[in-house]
């Protein structure tokens, strides 16, 4: 390389992510498609790709391996656990196994006092997720920690395997697109009909391979837990990753879930990105991802016509505890119409329900007083289907509104019901109403 | 995977095959690294479609008689689960030619090495049709329609190709010396 081009990739102005990558990748700088190797700080997984990762990691290391970093691997089974399916079980079982031969101090396990539930919302809820640092999980929704100024992104066994063995991986630059919103959110518009509204004008593949950076004062005031919430979806537009910068919110959250250092990370303001999106929050609407793809948008007011069978109220995009809050503060005084499952994502989200309190109230007794299903024990329940025993899977043409972030055909289930996506507030409103309604309607 | 060159009937999909129809949730609990789950695996390839396309794979039968898949856009969208590119690999399928891949199935596509996963320069599922058969050239990038001898071409591989070539990425980091070659 000629010095002059030396130094323009050293000063070169970078994104939040491409630095973050270039530190992890010990570089002075990376472009979009670079390929480099990147240090991992967390490697996330969970009951469902655990036991191929763990599978992987031994064949291709040998069975007296160790991992590259105990501190580094958090195992939070989340998925099947509350069944009688026996192989769900035995993958249990492998984990706990695999646990203790390797000494690992993070595994949350089932059935015990340190079971938590989902993994994205237990991860940052345990401290695991920190600014500027790299995560790489066996999920696809990993992307919900960029929320806190993080790189995150989902892989699969084979890659998970490595980094287990290595602490690295071979990643491509991604370009980043920047969504800029500004204002404030209307009464009865949360996170989930930003990233719908998002979605709905980019396309299911419209942030393919990139970096989704999201900033502005709405993002500014939103809660982590609703930030969360954006960058939970970035998946649903293909983006490799979502990320916002850490400011005093997302640093007051990590420093009373951890003690561990770390350095957070600014981007560059005019750094070169792929692509700028600006929305103006007083505009967005509550709205749905209708049958059967996130980018389905429709304005919720535009579908009163669609009757429903059931509301879910749950999963790491809308189980959180601000989720049940906005649920419960909707349903306060009034009565559903029509199956309403409630999935705390978290053991902490669960006791919140019992904490918390709206004009005296616990959210649990205003949904139970509201006519709800009692809440079911943490867990991704019958966002991802599962096995046939899970609480809340779809077993007919079950419609359903629900706050979780895939309507692909047979996700919760039945390859015949048909799933609306939307924010707890337009779910609880449309659990009264029994079809599909603006939540605007009670406010 | 080092033969180049094959022929197979086709399956032809649409636009944003995620991987819950490719594998759904329910069978998620076998695990890929064992050799009889990762069979069974292959028996349940594509049995999320919806009922209006024919059988992927037969009754009872853990093989396809579809070695290639030909797919629109965003093929693979959704879950990182790779028991999806592991399912189709345990099938039988050799490659899936779209119009685009979603981001993590194309890389576990790679790193696992079971199939070849191949964009096209045209939206070929528009073209051809289930059941035909058709000849994929990895060497010079075409895919030829045997009944009529039509000729499209493929986009190559990119930087991935070095990783695919390796045959995955246990492969291409030893082959670097990133990791140690094994004893
Ligand atoms: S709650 Fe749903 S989306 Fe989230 S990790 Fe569990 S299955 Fe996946």
């Amino acid at each position: 390389m000629k010095t002059d081009e030396l130094n323009m990739t050293k000063n070169r102005q970078m994104t939040l992510t491409e630095k973050i990558l270039a530190r992890a990748a010990g570089v002075a700088a990376v472009r979009p498609d670079d390929n480099v190797w990147v240090k991992a700080d967390i490697l996330l997984t969970h009951d469902v790709c655990g036991p191929g990762t763990i599978g992987v990691f031994e064949r291709e290391f040998g069975r007296d391996a160790r991992v590259w970093s105990r501190d580094g691997v958090v195992i939070i089974p989340d998925h099947y656990i509350f069944t009688a399916d026996e192989k769900a079980h035995r993958n249990v079982d492998t984990l706990r196994e695999f646990v203790r031969n390797q000494e690992l101090p993070y595994y949350y396990d089932p059935g015990t006092p340190s079971y938590r539930g989902v993994c994205h919302v237990a991860l940052p809820q345990e401290g695991h997720v920190r600014p500027g640092e790299v995560i790489f999980g066996t999920d696809s929704h990993t992307c919900t920690h960029g929320a806190l100024g993080a790189f995150a992104t989902g892989i699969g066994n084979t890659d998970a395997g490595f980094v287990m063995g290595t602490g690295r991986l071979l990643l491509k630059v991604p370009p980043t697109l920047r969504f800029l919103l500004e204002g404030d959110l209307p009464d009865g518009v949360m996170a989930k009909d930003i990233i719908l509204r998002i979605i709905g004008d980019i396309g299911v593949d419209g942030a393919n391979y990139c970096a989704m950076e999201f900033s502005g004062s709405t993002i500014d005031k939103l809660s982590i837990e609703e930030r969360m919430t954006i960058c939970n979806m970035a998946i649903e537009a293909g983006a490799k990753n979502g990320i916002m910068a850490a400011d005093a919110k997302a640093e007051e959250y990590v420093r009373r879930r951890t003690l561990r250092s770390y350095t957070p990370v600014t981007g560059d303001a005019n750094a070169d990105v792929a692509g700028e999106h600006r929305y103006a929050a007083g505009n967005l609407v509550p709205c749905v991802a209708g049958p059967h793809l996130p980018s389905n948008y429709m304005p919720a007011a535009d579908c009163n016509d669609v009757t429903i069978d059931r509301v879910y109220i749950g999963s790491c995009t809308g189980g959180k505890l601000t989720d049940f809050m906005a649920a419960a503060r909707l349903l306060a005084g009034r009565k559903v119409t029509v199956d309403t499952f409630l999935v705390p994502a978290t053991a902490e989200v669960a006791r919140g329900l019992e904490t918390e309190t709206i004009a005296g109230k616990p959210l649990k007794t205003i949904f139970a007083e509201a006519g709800c299903l009692d809440p079911a024990p943490p867990s991704c329940a019958a966002c991802l289907g599962g096995p046939t025993d899970t609480f809340g899977r779809t077993s007919g043409s079950e419609t359903v509104v629900s706050t979780t972030n895939r309507n692909f055909i047979g996700r919760m289930g039945s390859k015949q019901s048909s799933i609306y996506l939307a924010s707890p507030l337009t779910a609880a409103a449309s659990a009264v109403r029994g079809r599909i309604t603006d939540p605007r309607e009670f406010i | 995977m080092n033969e180049r060159i094959f022929e197979s009937k086709i399956y032809v999909l649409g636009d944003n095959i995620d991987t819950d129809q490719i594998i759904p949730a329910c069978y998620l609990n076998l695990v890929p690294t064992i050799e009889e789950e990762y069979a069974k695996l292959g028996s349940y390839a594509l049995c999320g479609l919806p009922e209006t396309y024919p059988p992927f794979v037969a009754e009872n039968q853990n093989k396809t008689d579809y070695g290639i898949i030909v797919a629109g856009r965003n093929f693979g969208c959704g879950s990182s689960r790779e028991h999806a590119p592991i399912a189709l690999g345990a099938a039988g399928v050799r490659a899936v030619v779209a119009e685009s891949f979603a981001r993590i199935f194309f890389r576990n596509v790679i790193a696992t090495g079971e199939l070849f996963p191949i964009e096209a320069e045209k939206r070929l599922c528009d073209i051809l049709i289930t059941g035909e058969t058709i000849r994929l050239d990895l060497d010079s990038y075409e895919l030829t329609r045997l009944s009529d001898g039509s000729v499209f071409s493929l986009k190559n591989l990119g930087a991935a190709a070095p990783v695919i070539a390796a045959g995955g990425l246990f492969a291409y980091a030893r082959e670097t010396g990133m990791i140690p070659t094994r004893q």
